[in-house]
C-alpha cells in the first residue's frame, strides 16, 4: 500500500466535504442554534411575563373572605371582587382592567357546610383571550391548596403542624458504598456522583451514536455515488479498492472530528459569553422573587455536583471515549461501505439493506439508555462487551468505573471485530463496486467475500 | 517489442467463464483494436490489463515483465461508462486524478494548464463537472486518462457520445499519441472506426479469441476473391471458366475468381476479348462483414 496515495485519497475525501456549503452551514448554524436557544431561555427567565389580572367572584363562599392567601405569581394576579355581580363584571371586563373573571358558583356540594366532603371544585372562567396552560395550572394549584388548607383547618389540623411533620425523599440521605473496590477513595460514592455520571455517560453515548449514524451514512452515500457515477473504475485503475475504502473511512471520520472539535470549543464558549451578558439580569430577577431563592441545601447540592464533576478521571474517560469512538465508527463505517457497494443504481432498494446496519446501532442506543439506569446489570455487562453494541454502550458505562477486565475484554473484542469487518467489507466492496445491473441478495454478498481478486 | 502479452488468460465469475484461455500480444506504438460484441468479455480483459482484477489462470506481461500493481501509473484507462465526480470542480478533479497516477502537484498543474490551452477550455477550471455538457465532460475525461503520459492507453468506446467535431479532435489526439510512441488499445464494436485507425486487432467472442492479426492480413485471410471490373461499351459474359459472374450493373461487373486462378489471368482474358476496361480492383471484405461472419 502506498501511503502517499492513501494520503491523497484522505485529503480529497476530507477537503471535498469540509468545503461543502452544507458542512459549513451545519457547523456554523449548530452553535448559533444553541446560542439562540440559550438566549431565548435567558429572556424567558429574565423578562417580565405578561401578567393576567383575574377577578374572582366567589358565590360559594369556599375561599372565605380573606384573599391575601391567594398569592399572585408573574403570570396571574388575583383580585378578590366584592362589589360587582358576575353579569355586571362580564360586560365591564375591559373597562375595569381585568383580563378575565374566575367564577366559583354555589351549588349543593360547593358550599362551606359541606366543605369536608368536597371532592372536586367546578369553577368558570370568562375572558376574551383564554389563559395559557401555565397560568391555568397555577390557578388550579392555588385553588386546590386553598381548599385543602381550609379542609384541614376544619378537621383541626393547622398548616404549621403539617410543615413540621413533612419529610421529603430528598431528605433521605442515601450513601452507597461499593464493596467491590479495594481502594478507599472509590468506596465513597456520593449520590450526586451517580447523577453526574449518568449525564456524562449519556452525552458520550449519544455522541457516538450520532457519529455512527450520520457519518456511517455519509460513507455509504459516498460509495454509492462513486459506484453509480462510475468514477470508481477510474480511481481503482490507480489505487487498490481497499486503499480507496480506507481513505474514505479516515477522510470522512476526520470530517466528523473536525465538526465536533469546532462544536466542542464554540458551543460552550458562546454559551458562556451569553451567560456573562445575562448574569446581571438573572440576579435582578432572583432578588425580585424571594420565594424562589435557592435554599442553602440546594446550594450545597450544586457545590457537590460541581465537585463531583471535577472528581472524575477525565484522562481515562476521554482516552477510552476516543478509542471506542474511533473503533465504533470504523466498525460501522465498514458495514455501511459494504452495503453501499452492494447497492445498484436504485437508491430505494438500498433502504432495506441499510436497515441491516442501522438496527443494531439503534438497539445499542436503547440498550445504552437502559444501562445508564443500571450500569452493572447483566444486560449492561453483556452489551458493553458485545462488539456491535459496545461502541455505544461501553462509553455510557465507563464513567461508572466498571471492572477493568470488562473494559479490556470489550476493547479486545471490538478491535478484533474491527479488523474482521474491515477485511470482510473490503472483499465485498472490491467485488461490489464493479457489479452493475443485478439485484444483490445477502447470499451474493457472502459469495463476493470469496471472489478472487 | 510488445507492450503487452497475454498468455492463456482465464477469468471466472462464479460459474460463468468470462475469459476463456485468451492469448494475444499488443505491439508497442501501435493502435490495437480489442473487438467483440457486447458481453463477449472485453471489459473483463481490460480489467485484467489495468490490474483492477487478476487473472485466475495464465499470465500477463507488461513490457516484458509480469504485470503488477506498480504498472498502473504507466497505464491510462478510459472506461466505456464514463465517470467523474459530478460535484467536484474540473481543475480540482484533474489534479486529484493526476496525482493518484503518481504525478507531483506541480507537474500535474502545469500539464493541466497545457491541456486547457490545447482544448481552449481554461475557463472551465472552476466549473463543477455537472455544469458541463456531455461532450465537454468527455474532453475532461480524456485529459484525465492521458495526463500522466501513460505508456499504454486503453480507450473503451472513446467516440461514443461525441459530436463529429469533438470526435475528430479526440481522434487527432490519439493519432498524435501513437506517433509519440504510446501504445493504444482501442476497444469498440464500431467497425468503421477500427478500419480507420487500428493496425492490429483481436476479436473476442464468448470469452474466446476468435480472430487475431493485422487488419490487412485478416482481410486477406477472409477475402472471397471478388473483383470489380468497370468497363465501357458492351458486356462480356464469357469468363472461360476463370471466374463466375456475381452481378452486372451500371457498367460494373462483380466476379468471383475460381480456386487457384490469378487475377492477372482474368484481366488478360478480358483484355484479349476487347472489353474496354476503365477499372479493375479486388473487393476485400470490410471488418464489419468479417466480424459478423465470425461471430455468427
Amino acid at each position: 500500500m502506498k501511503l502517499n496515495k492513501l494520503g491523497l485519497i484522505i485529503e480529497s475525501e476530507y477537503l471535498s466535504r469540509v468545503r461543502k456549503k452544507t458542512f459549513i452551514l451545519t457547523t456554523i448554524l449548530t452553535p448559533i442554534g444553541f446560542l439562540v436557544f440559550t438566549i431565548v431561555i435567558m429572556f424567558l427567565m429574565t423578562a417580565g411575563t405578561d401578567q393576567k389580572k383575574v377577578a374572582i367572584i366567589d358565590d360559594s363562599g369556599l375561599l372565605g373572605l380573606d384573599t391575601s392567601a391567594l398569592a399572585s405569581n408573574n403570570q396571574v394576579v388575583f383580585d378578590y371582587n366584592r362589589t360587582y355581580k358576575l353579569e355586571e363584571l362580564k360586560s365591564k371586563l375591559e373597562e375595569k382592567g381585568y383580563d378575565g373573571v374566575l367564577y366559583i358558583p354555589k351549588t349543593e356540594e360547593q358550599n362551606p357546610e359541606k366543605l369536608e366532603s368536597l371532592k372536586s371544585l367546578k369553577v368558570e372562567f370568562f375572558a376574551y383571550n383564554q389563559l395559557g396552560v401555565n397560568a391555568q395550572t397555577y390557578i388550579q394549584s392555588t385553588l386546590a391548596q386553598r381548599i385543602e388548607t381550609a379542609k384541614l383547618h376544619k378537621m383541626g389540623i393547622e398548616s404549621a403542624m403539617l410543615e413540621k411533620a413533612a419529610i421529603k425523599s430528598k431528605d433521605i440521605q442515601f450513601d452507597p458504598k461499593n464493596l467491590g473496590k479495594s481502594d478507599t477513595k472509590a468506596q465513597e460514592v456520593s449520590s450526586s456522583r451517580v447523577y453526574v455520571a449518568t449525564f456524562l455517560g449519556g452525552v458520550m453515548m449519544f455522541l457516538i451514536y450520532f457519529v455512527i449514524v450520520i457519518y456511517g451514512n455519509m460513507v455509504m452515500r459516498s460509495v454509492m455515488e462513486e459506484k453509480t457515477s462510475r468514477i470508481v473504475e477510474i480511481i481503482i485503475s490507480s489505487v487498490k479498492p481497499f486503499e480507496l475504502m480506507l481513505g474514505k473511512f479516515i477522510g470522512v471520520g476526520a470530517v466528523g472530528l473536525t465538526q465536533f472539535g469546532i462544536w466542542a470549543i464554540t458551543i460552550p464558549l458562546l454559551n458562556f459569553l451569553v451567560s456573562l451578558f445575562f448574569i446581571g439580569r438573572l440576579q435582578n430577577v432572583q432578588s425580585n422573587m424571594p420565594q424562589q431563592q435557592m435554599s442553602s441545601t440546594d446550594m450545597e447540592g450544586m457545590m457537590e455536583v460541581m465537585n463531583e464533576l471535577w472528581a472524575f478521571n477525565y484522562f481515562q474517560i476521554i482516552f477510552f471515549f476516543l478509542i471506542f469512538f474511533l473503533a465504533g465508527y470504523i466498525l460501522y463505517a465498514s458495514l455501511f461501505a459494504a452495503i453501499g457497494a452492494a447497492m445498484g443504481d436504485d437508491w430505494g432498494e438500498g433502504q432495506s439493506m441499510t436497515m441491516i446496519v442501522v438496527i443494531p446501532v439503534i438497539m445499542a442506543f436503547y440498550i445504552g439508555i437502559a444501562v445508564i439506569e443500571d450500569p452493572n446489570s447483566s444486560l449492561g455487562v453483556f452489551a458493553s462487551i458485545f462488539p456491535l453494541f459496545s461502541p455505544v454502550v461501553m462509553p455510557a458505562r465507563i464513567v461508572f468505573e466498571p471492572p477493568i477486565w470488562q473494559i479490556m475484554l470489550s476493547l479486545a473484542l471490538l478491535i478484533a471485530n474491527c479488523w474482521l469487518f474491515v477485511w470482510i467489507s473490503g472483499r465485498i466492496y472490491r467485488a461490489g463496486i464493479l457489479m452493475y445491473g443485478k439485484k444483490t441478495t445477502l447470499r451474493e454478498l457472502v459469495k463476493w467475500m470469496f471472489i478472487k481478486e | 517489442m510488445n507492450i503487452l502479452e497475454l498468455n492463456n488468460v482465464v477469468k471466472r465469475y462464479q460459474q460463468k467463464i468470462a475469459v476463456d484461455h485468451v492469448s494475444f500480444d499488443v505491439p508497442e506504438s501501435k493502435i490495437f483494436g480489442l473487438l467483440g460484441p457486447n458481453g463477449a468479455g472485453k471489459t473483463s480483459i481490460i480489467r485484467i490489463i489495468t490490474a483492477i482484477t487478476k487473472a485466475d489462470e495464465g499470465s500477463v506481461f507488461f513490457s516484458g515483465v509480469p504485470l503488477m500493481a506498480a504498472h498502473r501509473e504507466q497505464i491510462g484507462y478510459m472506461p466505456e461508462e464514463r465517470g467523474l465526480y459530478k460535484k467536484m470542480k474540473v481543475g480540482e478533479q484533474l489534479l486529484y486524478l493526476a496525482r493518484l497516477k503518481g504525478l507531483s502537484k506541480k507537474d500535474a498543474k502545469s500539464r493541466i494548464d497545457l491541456w486547457f490551452e490545447k482544448f481552449q477550455i481554461g475557463d472551465w477550471t472552476n466549473k463543477k463537472v455537472e455544469e458541463l455538457s456531455k461532450g465537454m465532460q468527455q474532453k475532461i475525461q480524456f485529459i484525465a486518462t492521458v495526463i500522466h503520459h501513460p505508456k499504454l492507453l486503453i480507450l473503451d468506446e472513446p467516440f461514443s457520445g461525441l459530436d463529429p467535431v469533438n470526435a475528430n479532435l479526440i481522434r487527432d489526439e490519439i493519432l498524435l499519441m501513437k506517433q509519440e510512441g504510446i501504445s493504444i488499445i482501442f476497444s469498440t464494436h464500431r467497425m468503421e472506426q477500427v478500419e480507420q485507425i487500428c493496425e492490429e486487432i483481436v476479436l473476442i467472442n464468448n470469452g474466446k479469441n476468435v480472430l487475431n492479426g493485422t487488419v490487412s492480413d485478416i482481410k486477406q485471410q477472409h477475402k472471397e476473391h471478388l473483383f470489380e471490373v468497370e468497363y465501357l461499351g458492351d458486356t462480356l459474359l464469357d469468363f472461360d471458366n476463370l471466374a463466375e459472374l456475381q452481378s452486372n450493373e451500371n457498367g460494373k461487373l462483380i466476379v468471383k475468381l475460381k480456386e487457384g486462378i490469378e487475377s492477372n489471368k482474368l484481366l488478360r482474358h478480358l483484355l484479349d476479348n476487347n472489353l474496354q476496361i476503365i477499372g479493375f480492383r479486388e473487393i476485400l471484405p470490410s471488418l464489419n462483414e468479417i466480424f459478423i461472419k465470425t461471430v455468427q
